[in-house]
């Protein structure tokens, strides 16, 4: 018996292809919208923790100035010295090694072809510091650090502009007004959640930058390791003291500095962009519901429209709860139908989107299951009424309705 | 050449093929009443009706509008139920079926053809006609290989795949008649079958009902205005108020009277 509805429901809907698409719209629409926005939040989430996890844990980033949104007005305060790496370096507990920064933006050019890119100026140290594998070649040695060489490792970014097909290790290059060798080449590390391409870099011996981009020693930020074994409370607290008593802050007055953990970036990352995948699913599940009154609604029009019909079908015999059952799985088939395309819709537009935002593919099983459930359940649901209203219909009426 | 057979009343209508006179007929109704409303706005639309219908017969029902007809051919069809007295298909009180077991009862005994075909739209004759088929849960082979054959018998196994409105009223009517007799029914009812139709379409359709009647051995069920069609039936009942005026037989079947 099922079968025999299940063709009546599926040839009442293939006869009335835009009634029927007309029907599915909102469900099409809610589905794909709720299942969209999950997979884009759990992927940007990902991501955002993959970027931060290629940062390096246990980083303090330490910078001059209030930090984000804080500060302005008064004189810019001062970027730190070499002094104060070495301060840190050797009077901090827990400190593994303090890579200093300094950068400058320059135009690198070889054999005619041009790339805007950053020159970052730092010490062998910022291999200890971060976790930033060579891809080939060497890092400088310590003479080349003490004397300032002009050499450099680039990122792959520079690699691609610059060296498309050609190994760059041993090649030389301008950057900037200089001619530098490369010694090596970075891994690749990928879009940044925040920040940029961190593989758009030509990082060279901090002596050199200074020396021949930003002509002083000043230092713009500082990368400090935190031993495992240290908490990085403890290790950021202790370089605030020392800092403060270097700089001369005293009493209640403020830090002209300041320490990021990356561990907190990326704590506070997440719970935003969880908090927000949060809301636009809400969002999203609101359209699914009215989806689902959509079909109510069209269920309802369809059972006055058909009211002869119903007539037909009892005057030949079929029994109220055949035709209830018909209705029934007629709103079921749709819902499913419009789930399913809202799945495929949703797998198109997660592609889409990934790939303008620099997001990795992400096919996530439980939110297309569900999201493919409720359209079901939504089917039952809304198109219970508009069937039993139908099955009530007295043949003698229904078929002399017009 | 009709003949009176009698006042109002009981009344038994016999013809040759049908079984001795002494067995049930196929359709009994014993003091049917049917009443709408209630209070004031009461009305009854069956005042008391007796009659008996004998498998075979070809009966042509006519009368005024209000007269009861129609709502005798609801009771008839299993699709109304008597306010009171008592209505036997083949000996079987229809009056203690419940809604679904009269359902049942249709799709197993009964035809219906209608004054407006009442086709499924944007359907093809074919699934048209085995809609029936479905309800009573055939297999696909069988149930298109009955609906082709009772296409065939109405001459329309070419047009199987047309959807009515790619039919004539004509060919419309022919394929709700397949759809009725593909089940090969007991009982075809058919209300104003030709009311739709044109003189020449309408004596093809009396033709092919004649046919399936004598051939097929249906009892037919007909409501009809007219005469020239009342004139293809065997038995002529008249109805008036609420009542079985009087029934004629009509020994030459298909004749159109001379005078009435």
């Amino acid at each position: 018996m099922f079968g025999t509805i299940l063709t009546l429901a599926l040839r009442s809907i293939a006869r009335h292809k835009l009634r029927s698409f007309l029907t599915i719209l909102g469900i099409i629409i809610g589905v794909a919208a709720v299942v969209t926005m999950v997979t884009l939040g759990r992927a940007t989430t990902l991501q955002v923790q993959k970027n931060i996890a290629a940062l390096g844990t246990n980083i303090l980033q330490v910078r001059p100035g209030q930090g984000f949104g804080r500060g302005g007005g008064g004189p810019r305060p001062p970027d730190f010295k070499p002094e104060d790496v070495t301060a840190i370096a050797d009077q901090v507990a827990g400190v593994t090694a303090v890579a200093p920064q300094a950068s400058a933006t320059v135009t690198a050019v070889y054999e005619g072809a041009n790339w805007s890119t950053t020159v970052n100026g730092t010490t062998d140290a910022i291999f200890q510091v971060q976790p930033w594998p060579l891809l080939d070649g060497r890092r400088w040695t310590p003479a080349e650090e003490q004397a300032g060489k002009a050499v450099c490792i680039i990122g792959g970014t520079v690699v691609k502009n610059l060296f498309p097909g050609i190994d760059p290790v041993g090649k030389r290059f301008r950057v900037g007004s200089i001619s530098c060798d490369v010694i090596g080449t970075l891994t690749t590390r990928g879009q940044a959640g925040f920040g940029g391409d961190q593989d758009d870099t030509v990082v060279m011996p901090i002596k050199a930058v200074q020396r021949r981009f930003t002509g002083n020693r000043d230092i713009r930020l500082m990368l400090v390791g935190v031993d495992q074994r240290f908490s990085t409370d403890a290790v950021q607290s202790s370089i605030t003291d020392l800092l403060r008593e270097r700089r001369s802050i005293t009493g209640g007055k403020e830090d002209d500095f300041n320490i990021f953990d990356t561990k907190q970036i990326s704590d506070t990352f997440s719970s935003t962009t969880v908090l927000l995948t949060r809301i636009v699913t809400a969002v999203a599940a609101i359209s699914l519901v009215v989806g689902g009154i959509g079909i109510m609604n069209i269920m309802l029009v369809s059972v006055t429209e058909r009211t002869r019909e119903i007539g037909i079908r009892l005057a030949i015999g079929a029994v109220a709860r055949e035709v209830l059952m018909q209705f029934l799985v007629e709103a079921v088939a749709l819902s499913c139908l419009g789930g399913l395309i809202g799945l495929v819709i949703a797998q198109l537009a997660v592609g889409a989107l990934s790939a303008l935002g620099g997001l990795p593919f992400l096919f996530v099983p439980g939110i297309n299951i569900l999201a493919f459930a409720i359209s079901a359940i939504i089917g039952v649901v809304f198109g219970y009424f508009p069937a039993r209203r139908a099955a009530a219909l007295n043949p003698i009426d229904a078929l002399r309705h017009e | 050449m009709a003949v009176v057979s009698g006042g109002a009343g009981r009344a038994v209508a016999s013809n040759p093929a049908a079984p001795p006179a002494d067995a049930a007929p196929l359709i009994r109704l014993r003091d049917v009443i049917k009443t709408y409303g209630s209070g004031a706005t009461q009305f009854q639309a069956l005042k008391g009706v007796d009659l008996d219908i004998d498998g075979g017969d070809f009966v042509a029902v006519m009368g005024p509008s209000g007269s009861g007809k129609s709502t005798t051919m609801n009771i008839l069809g299993c699709l109304d139920v008597p306010s009171g007295g008592e209505f036997l298909f083949r000996g079987f009180p229809v009056q203690t079926l419940d809604r679904d077991q009269r359902a049942l009862l249709r799709r197993k005994y009964l035809g219906f053809v209608f004054q407006g075909f009442n086709l499924l739209s944007r359907t093809s004759a074919l699934e048209n006609v085995e809609l029936p088929l479905l309800y009573r849960g055939d297999e696909k082979k069988a149930r298109r290989d009955l609906s082709m054959a009772a296409l065939e018998k109405v001459g329309l196994d070419r047009w199987w795949d047309h959807t009515p409105a790619e039919l004539s009223g004509g060919q419309q009517q022919r394929v709700a008649i397949a759809r009725a007799i593909v089940t090969q029914p007991d009982v075809l009812l058919a209300d104003e079958p030709t009311g739709n139709l044109d003189s020449e379409r309408s004596v093809e359709i009396m033709e092919l009902l004649t046919d399936l009647n004598r051939t097929s051995n249906i009892t037919v069920l007909m409501v009809t205005h007219e005469p020239d069609m009342a004139a293809f039936a065997r038995t002529v009942v008249h109805f008036k108020d609420g009542l079985v005026e009087r029934i004629e037989r009509n020994h030459r079947p298909g004749v159109v009277p001379e005078n009435d």
